[in-house]
């Protein structure tokens, strides 16, 4: 076979070719970066927003429910006029529960898309994944999930718990209960194991006795060696910060072993009403649980959150705290956007701190020094019709404390 | 002397989970040299049949023994079906049913999560199941003790059925020399069909089991098929005594580190420890003389 120099040629320019036109592009695109200049149209009736959740992979079990309440609020807002005169257009992007897709479709929803601002992400590691993008791009992100803390940026708007607003109140709770013993058991990712540091300073302050600390990597189903050991320990109450199917195998091993709610309570911080359908309620009927929010939550603006969702998505559909969190990110969105009376990042950024909206939770607020709101603490207990039942709640909201600055336990904490 | 008592059950428990588990594995892999990603799917298919199942069968203990039967035929005829489409055109070609599998398997989990949702679905544990009985302070969850004697009747019942019936000296004769055999008259293909059928099943009667202590979704297979396929080459391929003894050393081995240590390292430490031994033996614990030349 013989090489004729046209076989070499072509390729060789093909790559060439290529080569200059990726310069090219990242160097426009290094531009656009630095002087972040804003592509937002804000000339038509229409606004675009973003929407982006998991709708496919390990997460998207719950962040479809979150993709539906962002968008029953965006159709809410839409009816009663929309946005300083304009009808909210949402762009719907997938996540697929991978991190770098969440940063790539962020950066897609920003650049091409064009959009005033972005709602969802779940997953702490999307979260990080997507700070970045967020930052450089200097557009705004509205996530609406609890999580570990010790984070702020002004270019994200936290509507979910942040730990002062869930865990410590929960500890404060089992204190109160006369819990002198606790056991921990959690998943082996950053979510428990930030959450039991927390956990185990706030127990070393307040003397309450850490008998044992356990995580089983994500996914796992044997917890006959944990409740062997939590049984065995006898703490006054277990700590749960499982995450997904593991919590299904937890907690039939757990009623299985013949430790019940009344002997030994377990608190969980991440199930939720869609979830106590899998477990099964028999297995799970007593135990407690600490958020923000639940479906039964007795005020009138729930009542109409409740209804208009299951109007819109069915009846056997339950509304839970991070459905919520989303619903309300929209509003406080809305709210900021007309106070500051522009869609500009900088003036919504600017206009944000006191902004405040009669959520389904009660009233929350957005405070200006860290983006974070407040919001109102609330342990329930899990019913026999799978729905939880409040049976304590906080005076009022509480203000986010992300860093924990106010708790002199916490000092060695923030640091990370 | 409690905890260890305790520690003790819970690892022949383990181990009765991955003896179920890779007791069909065994067959297919061992015995047929088939790769079957997808045998954790046909693990799944047996859950989700104890779902529908219960939700004719309103009785949970009623729908249990339903099921256990209804769940072999599931995962058997699924093995069947996938063994006369897409396996028979390629046995001797090891790598290549592992990627097929690996593709069947990823369908299948699709398929679940469109018909059942991906949130994982409720099976509820008939009253007679709950709870525990306790011999001499050693708390013995009841479910966890019926799982243990299933994973026994089921060996014993195919050890039996390889052993004493025409069948399974056919399934005998294949595995040790599949041209003799066929000279000797028997039909390779039909046995073959037999073989994935009862190794698939068995995977079904696996899945109807793990509903009573974990979740039943989509991905429930995955949990699993790891762990079985290391008690199947840890154990020899193909011989039930091998994974008999590997599935419960394993399951000990796993709950006493477990126990003085946590839930990843111990996951992390049997898998060295099984690593270690195949160099020590890489045939692992049982091994046949056979006249075949593989």
């Amino acid at each position: 076979m013989r090489l004729s120099r046209r076989m070499v040629a072509a390729p060789t320019a093909l790559v060439a070719i290529g080569l200059l036109l990726t310069a090219c592009g990242s160097r426009a695109g290094d531009e656009a970066a630095a002087s972040a200049e804003s592509c937002v149209d804000t000339s038509g009736d229409t606004i675009k927003v973003g929407s982006l959740n998991s709708l496919s992979g390990t997460m998207a079990i719950s962040e479809v429910t979150v993709r539906d309440s962002i968008r029953l609020a965006v159709e809410e807002i839409n009816a009663d006029g929309g946005v300083l005169g304009k009808q909210i257009q949402v762009v719907g992007e997938d996540g697929a529960s991978d991190p770098a897709t969440f940063a790539e479709k962020a950066e897609k929803l920003i650049r091409q898309d064009c959009v005033a601002a972005v709602f969802g992400g779940w997953t702490s590691a999307s979260r990080k994944a997507m700070l970045p993008v967020f930052e450089d791009n200097n557009s705004l992100l509205y996530y609406p999930v609890q999580y570990e803390g010790l984070e702020a940026s002004p270019n994200i708007f936290y509507s979910g718990a942040t730990t002062n607003q869930q865990i410590v109140p929960a500890l404060d709770y089992l204190k109160e209960q006369g819990t002198e013993s606790l056991y921990l058991v959690g998943s082996d990712y950053v979510f428990p194991r930030t959450a039991n540091s927390v956990i185990k300073a706030y127990a070393e302050a307040n003397d309450i006795e850490i008998l044992g600390e356990d995580y089983t990597p994500l996914g796992s189903t044997d917890f006959s060696t944990i409740v062997n050991k939590v049984r065995t320990a006898g703490a006054d109450a277990v700590f749960n910060t499982l995450n997904g199917d593991s919590n299904v195998a937890f907690f039939r091993e757990y009623s299985n072993a013949g430790l019940t709610a009344e002997a030994m309570p377990v608190v969980s911080v991440s199930i939720a009403e869609e979830e106590v359908g899998g477990i099964g309620v028999q297995n799970i009927e007593g135990q407690l649980t600490a958020w923000n929010y639940y479906q039964t939550v007795d005020t009138p603006e729930n009542q109409a959150f409740v209804a208009a969702y299951k109007e819109r998505y069915g009846d056997n559909k339950p509304t839970s705290d991070p459905m919520e969190a989303a619903y309300t990110s929209v509003y406080l969105w809305k709210e900021t956007v007309e106070q500051a009376e522009s869609f500009d990042v900088a003036d919504v950024q600017a206009a944000a701190g006191g902004v405040s909206f009669a959520a389904p939770e009660g009233t929350v607020t957005i405070n200006g020094d860290n983006n974070h709101i407040t919001k109102t603490s609330r342990i329930g207990v899990i019913n026999g019709d799978g729905l939880i039942d409040t049976v304590w709640e906080s005076d009022g909201p509480i203000d986010p404390d992300p860093y924990l600055e106010s708790y002199d336990w916490a000092d060695g904490l923030s640091g990370n | 002397m409690d905890v260890l008592a305790s520690q003790l059950f819970t690892g022949l428990s383990i181990g009765s989970i991955l003896l179920l588990i890779a007791l069909g594995l065994s067959l297919t892999f061992g015995q047929m040299g088939v790769i079957n990603m997808a045998h954790g799917e046909f693990i799944m298919a047996g859950s989700y049949t104890a779902f529908v199942v219960q939700q004719v069968i309103s009785s949970a203990g009623v729908s249990l023994f339903v099921s256990l039967i209804v769940g072999f035929c599931v995962g058997g005829v699924m093995g069947v079906v996938l063994e006369a489409t897409l396996l028979k055109r390629m046995y001797h070609r090891p790598l290549d049913t592992l990627l097929v599998t690996f593709g069947v398997g990823l369908i299948l989990q699709q398929v679940a999560r469109d018909i059942f949702g991906a949130p994982a679905v409720n099976v509820a544990t008939p009253e007679f199941l709950r709870g525990n009985i306790e011999v001499l302070g050693v708390v013995l969850t009841k479910s966890r003790l019926f799982i243990l004697i299933l994973a026994i009747v089921c060996v014993a019942i195919l050890a039996a059925a390889l052993k004493y019936t025409s069948m399974g000296r056919r399934i005998r004769a294949v595995v040790q020399n599949r041209d003799l055999a066929e000279v000797s008259g028997i039909s390779s293909r039909r046995t073959d069909i037999t073989t994935f059928f009862i190794g698939s099943g068995l995977a079904g009667v696996a899945g109807v089991a793990l509903t009573l202590i974990g979740s039943t979704s989509p991905t429930i297979g995955q949990s699993y098929i790891v762990d079985a396929f290391l008690v199947v080459i840890a154990g020899g391929l193909g011989q039930i005594r091998g994974a008999v003894i590997a599935a419960f050393a394993l399951g000990v081995l796993h709950a006493v580190i477990e126990y003085s240590t946590t839930a990843s390292i111990a996951k992390v430490l049997v898998f060295v420890a099984i690593i270690i031994f195949l160099q020590v033996r890489p045939q692992g614990l049982v091994s046949v003389k056979t006249r075949s030349l593989a």
